[in-house]
């Protein structure tokens, strides 16, 4: 296999694997921290406002591992800088 | 498909690029101060009010409310910056069911300048309350051996805050694009809708979080042990 299909290929895995993967725990993460709002919630009706923010800052942050594998993917697949610099290698080889 | 429109290049002149950010940024700062220049041309203090002047009214005391819900403080000197923060991004993630609109915070550079801001706002406030050497000596709490984690954690919530908002109005518009490709009628309109829910909610998380870290920043700190609330990190 040519480089830049190895690159392609372990690139492309790679990305399918790092959203897969890294989506699991934060999913995991939300699920509980929904539930338990949604009980505390249940329990004091009075304390909803607060309950939501706190939720709804707590989601966000367990949510940004999940957005930082997000864009490791994205930046395999559309912006992989291993695949331009061997593009960028290979050009310049058969300018010379 | 794009991953930023950073690269959209619409005009060239010389070492000077007007790329897509750029433009729909200053569009929508444009749009922002021409409603609001607008809408507050004139005011009245009587019972009788303009139909815009209660938005204003009524979108003021919502953000100094949640202000003051967040920081336990007086909301007045946040108002300004954080309030910006909000307009901003929720003006610029809403704007997007106009078609061909392409929201600014879906580039990095968009979100990393405003992770900056607050990045630089929050030490200013820090020390405008609570003088330089009360702000720095945070830094050393709970222990000096801390002092690299907080350090650490000062830049890599800076991060957070950037790619978490770029992340997610970059990801909805990807979302949006592939579901064209793969069921091209009514489908996307859902997503599309979903995306101006996650929109205003990032832009609500964003300015919440703003405004934790320059509460934690300019609250008083106790003398004695009782461990002062940590600042969240991620």
């Amino acid at each position: 296999m040519t480089t830049l299909g190895l690159i392609a290929s372990v690139s492309i895995f790679t990305a399918g694997l790092t959203i897969g993967l890294g989506s699991i725990g934060p999913a995991l993460g939300e699920g509980r921290a929904l539930a338990q709002a949604l009980q505390s919630i249940a329990q004091q009706p009075d304390e909803a406002n607060t309950i939501t923010r706190t939720l709804f800052v707590g989601l966000a942050m367990v949510e940004s591992t999940a957005i930082y594998c997000f864009v490791v993917s994205m930046i395999l697949l559309f912006a992989n800088p291993f695949w331009n610099y061997v593009l960028t290698q290979a050009a310049k080889t058969v300018g010379k | 498909m794009n991953t930023t429109p950073d690269v959209l290049v619409l005009w060239q002149w010389g070492p000077i690029t007007l790329n897509a950010t750029l433009l729909w940024t200053w569009l929508v700062m444009a749009l922002l101060v021409t409603v609001a220049w607008w809408l507050g041309r004139n005011l009245s203090s009587g019972v009788q009010i303009s139909r815009g002047q209660a938005f204003l009214e009524s979108l003021l005391v919502l953000l100094l409310r949640q202000i003051e819900d967040v920081s336990q403080q007086k909301p007045r000197p946040f108002l300004p910056f954080v309030g910006t923060l909000f307009l901003f991004v929720a003006t610029s993630n809403l704007l997007s069911i106009i078609p061909g609109y392409i929201p600014p915070t879906a580039s990095l550079s968009t979100t990393t300048a405003l992770a900056l801001c607050v990045f630089v706002a929050v030490p200013m406030y820090g020390i405008q309350r609570q003088g330089v050497a009360q702000y720095f000596r945070q830094y050393l709490r709970p222990s000096v051996f801390m002092l690299p984690f907080n350090i650490i954690g000062e830049f890599s919530r800076t991060l957070a805050l950037a790619v978490r908002l770029f992340g997610n109005v970059m990801s909805g518009r990807m979302i949006i694009g592939s579901l064209l490709v793969v069921v091209p009628f009514f489908f996307p309109i859902i997503m599309d809708l979903f995306g101006l829910l996650t929109g205003m909610i990032q832009a609500y998380i964003f300015a919440v979080l703003a405004m934790v870290y320059i509460a934690s920043a300019t609250q008083a700190q106790p003398p004695s042990p009782p461990s002062p609330p940590t600042s969240p990190t991620t």
